[in-house]
Formats: structure tokens, sequence, C-alpha cells
């Protein structure tokens, strides 16, 4: 979908786009190249899908390259993953060994892009070791971090630190997951995009058809976690939830709707393990949706009575933006930032287990009223800050500022 | 930010007035409190621009705290520390009280500093609560757009962009003698006719109010004072 600025026009209002404008003139021209490890699954290959091209129609000179390896990078940057939001996973040397050689090779394959590039940015632990093939670069080079490394198992942290220090600054998405690093932390929130397939309006009968011909039935009350099959989104958890829910509401449904991403090699396993644990319950359904699967999932979400996201770790949780941003009050886990969308009592619950996400279940469901208040206050609180529009204009100052290199207040011409 | 900085001779009462716009970027400082002790020690040597993002920064997001407390270290020790009575004296501080953003610390300090004396048992945040300082980093560009004359302002206000309002109201507080808002200096000196408006937006309050509100206070001044039509 060829989306132009002014077709956030009604959205956000004219001066925020003009806003954007007035910033971006000190930046035309400004080769800016992003580098993650995936092109579809996944938060951060959604948003670079649509930041990419905005940039581009600014002025900006922006592109996106991907760094991949063999089946032992991503496990290791699995590994990765896993152990920076806690879990105390160590790294076997090969794995370690894998992961640099993989990095080595995409160094030389990105070497005419990256080298002369007046702003990098690198997505994520996967493509981290990069800069330190770059000694010669010309432009400044930022670690985005999009996970929750709040508590990292300190070991891993130590090595993917080594990594990261080097950088000109990095981002977080909150200030909780800052960690020691000689240099500028800032701070931004991803972002959804209200004119895509996945959060674009849809009327009634394409949202019911989409539910019917995934067996699910449209006139019942559904109970749906949007996720990867990920053990930090504990798939587990909201089964259990449902099953403490399901004797006080005998028709609701259960929706477990999520796919893999290229760049994770678990998914599998966990979903099996969901499915041992859903056995053939009529009403419980655990979808396997391919990565483009966007209207579905926009069409499960607007279908849906209640929507959860009860992560025991999470970096933000677009899934919860999503969901807010249609009007659902979302329950979603007491963590990462999840905890910087979902305001207790105003647009959603947080929980930190299966029982308080059946009680507030069970709350809802009761409280019709209650829910659609909560929706048009998560919605809103969306539209002023949780979508492209903020998060662009942030990357925008953000590059300002690191290719000024001054602190504190920057005035330009 | 950077106190009494240069930087605005465009707007000189004898020049065309210079609409510039802001954009704020939050930056992490890595400090962190769980309890009041450890607030007070990183009050005393956080950076004056983490001072000025914790007063005013709420105004640049939506927030769903309670409206009574306007700056994020009140809402942190009613929330985190629940200690209502500490939030009380934080949340009735107003920054444009004070001089400068050392002499708005100092204040904070003190407060703190009362509380622990007065606290059996030091309250303190559960993990996940802390309170993380953050400090701002401010663009200011030029939107190119500009006011011939007072009556310009009738137009050109309502469309302002929240960065603006931030740069010509708050932000100026802290460039301007007196604390006082880019528009009031403006106007002033530009004729007796204008003197009644120059004291009504030299008079608004910025602290209370969202940024929105904020520009439609000084839209509805200048329309009050100049008319509908502006310089037409």
């Amino acid at each position: 979908m060829n989306v132009q600025l002014d077709d956030y026009r009604d959205i956000v209002g004219i001066e925020a786009l003009d806003h954007l404008r007035q910033l971006s003139r000190h930046l035309e021209g400004l080769r800016v190249v992003h580098v993650n490890s995936t092109r579809a699954g996944g938060g951060v290959a959604e948003i670079l899908h649509r930041l990419i091209p905005l940039k581009q129609q600014l002025g900006i000179d922006a592109s996106w390259e991907i760094v991949t390896g063999e089946a032992d990078f991503y496990q290791c940057t699995k590994g990765f993953h896993n152990a920076l939001q806690g879990y105390q996973i160590s790294l076997a040397e090969n794995l370690l060994g894998a992961y640099e050689q993989a990095n080595a090779r995409s160094a030389e394959a990105l070497r005419d892009k990256l080298a002369d590039a007046d702003v990098v940015f690198i997505h994520d632990p996967q493509p981290a070791p990069l800069l330190g093939h770059f000694a010669e670069r010309k432009g400044k080079w930022i670690w985005r971090c999009h996970i929750d490394v709040s508590h990292p198992y300190r070991p891993v942290w130590q090595y993917l630190r080594n990594h990261v220090a080097p950088y000109d600054a990095s981002i977080f998405s909150l200030a909780a997951f800052a960690q020691t690093l000689p240099h500028n932390q800032y701070l931004i929130s991803p972002s959804i995009d209200p004119l895509t397939e996945k959060n674009m309006d849809l009327d009634e009968t394409e949202i019911a058809g989409t539910c019917r011909e995934l067996g699910i039935d449209p006139e019942r009350p559904i109970m749906l976690q949007v996720s990867r099959y990920d053990r930090f989104k504990d798939p587990l958890g909201v089964l259990e939830a449902y099953r403490l829910v399901k004797p006080f509401s005998p028709e609701l449904q259960l929706v477990l709707a999520g796919g893999g991403a290229d760049d994770d090699p678990e998914g599998a396993a966990v979903y099996d393990e969901v499915q041992r644990a859903a056995g053939d319950h009529p009403d419980i359904h655990l979808l396997l949706l391919p990565s483009d699967a966007h209207r579905k999932i926009n069409a499960l979400q607007r279908a849906s009575t209640i929507l959860l996201q009860k992560s025991i770790r999470e970096g933000f949780g677009l899934t919860v933006t999503e969901g807010l941003w249609k009007g659902k009050a979302v329950i979603g886990g007491d963590t990462g930032g999840i905890r910087s969308q979902i305001v207790n009592y105003h647009t959603g619950f947080l929980v930190s287990t299966p029982e308080g996400a059946a009680m507030r279940t069970r709350y809802l469901l009761n409280h019709p009223e209650r829910r659609k208040e909560m929706g048009q206050t998560g919605h809103e609180f969306v539209r002023e800050q949780f979508l492209v529009i903020r998060h662009l204009r942030e990357y925008l100052t953000l590059m300002l500022a690191v290719v000024r290199g001054e602190e504190g207040r920057i005035e330009l011409d | 930010m950077e106190e009494n900085s240069q930087g605005d001779e465009a707007n000189n009462p004898r020049e065309t007035f210079a609409i510039k716009d802001s954009a704020l970027i939050a930056i992490a400082t890595g400090r962190r409190a769980h309890d009041l002790r450890e607030f007070r020690d990183h009050l005393f040597a956080v950076e004056p621009d983490s001072i000025y993002y914790h007063f005013w920064g709420h105004l640049l997001r939506p927030n769903f705290e309670s409206p009574d407390f306007n700056n994020d270290f009140a809402v942190w020790a009613k929330h985190a520390l629940h200690d209502l009575t500490l939030a009380e004296r934080l949340g009735v501080l107003d920054p444009t009280d004070f001089e400068n953003l050392d002499a708005l610390r100092a204040a904070v300090i003190d407060i703190v500093e009362e509380r622990i004396d007065e606290c059996e048992n030091l309250p303190y945040a559960r993990r996940g609560d802390s309170f993380h300082f953050i400090r701002g980093q401010l663009v200011i560009f030029d939107t190119l757009s500009r006011a011939e004359c007072p009556e310009d302002l009738v137009d050109l206000v309502p469309r302002l962009s929240l960065g603006s309002v931030f740069y010509h109201i708050i932000e100026a507080r802290y460039r301007k003698p007196r604390r006082l808002n880019d528009f009031a200096v403006w106007i002033r000196d530009r004729g007796e006719r204008y003197e009644a408006l120059e004291k009504e937006l030299e008079g608004i309050d910025p602290y209370f109010i969202s940024l929105q509100s904020l520009r439609t206070r000084v839209a509805d001044t200048l329309r009050k004072h100049l008319g509908e039509g502006g310089a037409k």
C-alpha cells in the first residue's frame, strides 16, 4: 500500500504533519540505513516497513538492510533474546562464534551501504557486532533495543555490552531498560500505523466472515491473545485464565493467534506445548497464521470481547497498542512496555497471574459500558502517543541531535 | 534546558515575530531511586535539564495521573511511595515561582529532606516502580512563518503546533526576563493600544493546563483585544 504522509491528516491533524516537514528540512538528503535480521514477522519489521517510506517522502535517503545467518546464528540470537529478558542461559562458544561470523559476513556484504551512511540504526542484538567491522565509518551509529532489558542475565549482557558500548547512542523503549553505557540513551516508544491492513477500519461483514473462516463463532464472546508462540508471552497462563473464566461464561471462546518470525527458532516447540495443554477443547482455537495475515489479525481483534497480552516480559507490546487503537480495553501483564500503555482502570487492567487475568476478564464481561469507556480512552491515548507520526518525529529529532553532536538545547538555523 | 540562553533575536520587539517550533526528546540519565534518600541524593547531582523535564515534560505527553499533581516527582510520591503528604507538598510547587532551575531544585530537596526527617520508616517503591531520572534535549527550528504586527497573531496562534506553543510560552520563561512568554515580550513597546493585551498575555499561567488549552487561551486573548479578523 503506497501511503502518503498527507493520508494521516485526518487522524493526527495538519499541524503534526507540518511539524514533521519543518523538522525534516534540516535532514534532506541524509543517508540513513536501518539494519535488522528479518523483513517479516514481529513488531520491528512492521515498524520499518512503514518508517522507511515515510522518511523517504520527507527527503531522507533511507534504506533497510538485513543480516542473515545459518541455524546456529538464530539459535544464538534467540538465546540473547531470552537471556536479556532474564532467563539464565549461557551461550556456548560455538554459538557465539557463529553469531560473530555471521555478522562478519554481513559486514562485508553491506560494506558499501554502511561505510558511507550518515546515520545507521542497528536494531536489537542480532546485528550489534556490525559496528566493530567499520573502524573507518563516516556516520553516527545508533543501537536500537526493542526488548525488555530491565533485568538481563548479566554474563550475556556483559558480552553484548562490549559490542554496544562503542555506538554513538542507543535507544530504549523505556527508562527502566536503560543500562550503564558511555553514550546518550534516548527513550523512544514504538508505534503502530493506523493506515495499514493491521489497523485500518474494517466493516462488520468482513470481521464476521473472517471469524467464520477461522472456525470461530462471531456471535459468541471471544477472548483473544495475538502473539508469537513465545514463553515470554505466557500462552499457558492465558489458557489457565480461560479455564478459570469458562465456568462463569460458558459461551466464551479462546483464540490464541500467532505465527513465527524468521529469526525465532523456538516458536514450533512452544506451539506444541500449548497444543498439548489445550487438548481438543472445541472452544479453544490455536491459530498459526502467516506473518502477512494482517487483515485477519485486525478482524480478530475487532471481533473480540476481551483482548489479552499476558506477557511476563515485554519490550513494548504492539499488540496492546493495536487493541487499544481498536477501542478495546486490554488486560496485560504488569511488565515492560505494557505498563506504559495500560493505565490501570483507564485503558485496561494490569495483572500478574492467570488468576488476575481471569478476574479482570470476568469483570469486563459483566460491565460492557466500562469496557466501552476504557476502549475509547485507550483509542485517544494511542492517537496522541503511539502512532507512527510521533515515532517519526522522535527519530527525526534524535537524528538532528546526533548529527549535530550537541547537548541540551539545539537551535537550528 | 540551558537557562537564560540566547537565540531569540528574531523576536526583538522591533522585528517581525518569527514563529519557531520545538521537538523534545527524552534521554535516560541512568539515575534511579527506590526510596527518599536515594531520591534526594540524585536530586543534588542530576543535570538541570532533568529538573526541567520532570516539571514541564508532562505537557508534551498524555497523562492519566491525578491532574492535581503536575510534576513527575509528586506523581511518583503518590503512586509509587504512597506518600500523599509528600505528594501534596511537591505538587504545590509551581516552577514559574522560581528564578531558575537550581532554585527550584533546592526547593524540591528541602521538601524531601523535611519528609525524611519526619518519617520513622521511609517509604520505598516496589521493584518496577523506581523513579527514573530523565532529561530532555530540545531541538528548535524556524517554521519560516512570520507575524508583521500583533494582529497577524490572531490567525497564526490557533494553528500553532504544540511544539511552538511549548517553545514560545514554556521554554521562553527560561530565556526572558521576569519569566515572560515570547508573545507578551514582542507586543510590549508596540504602542499604548496593546498595553492591556500585553498585561493579559503576561498573566497567563501555563502550569496547570495542557498545551492545547494554553494555545486556546492565548488565541482567545488575542481575539478579545484585536478582534476576529486580526490584521484583516
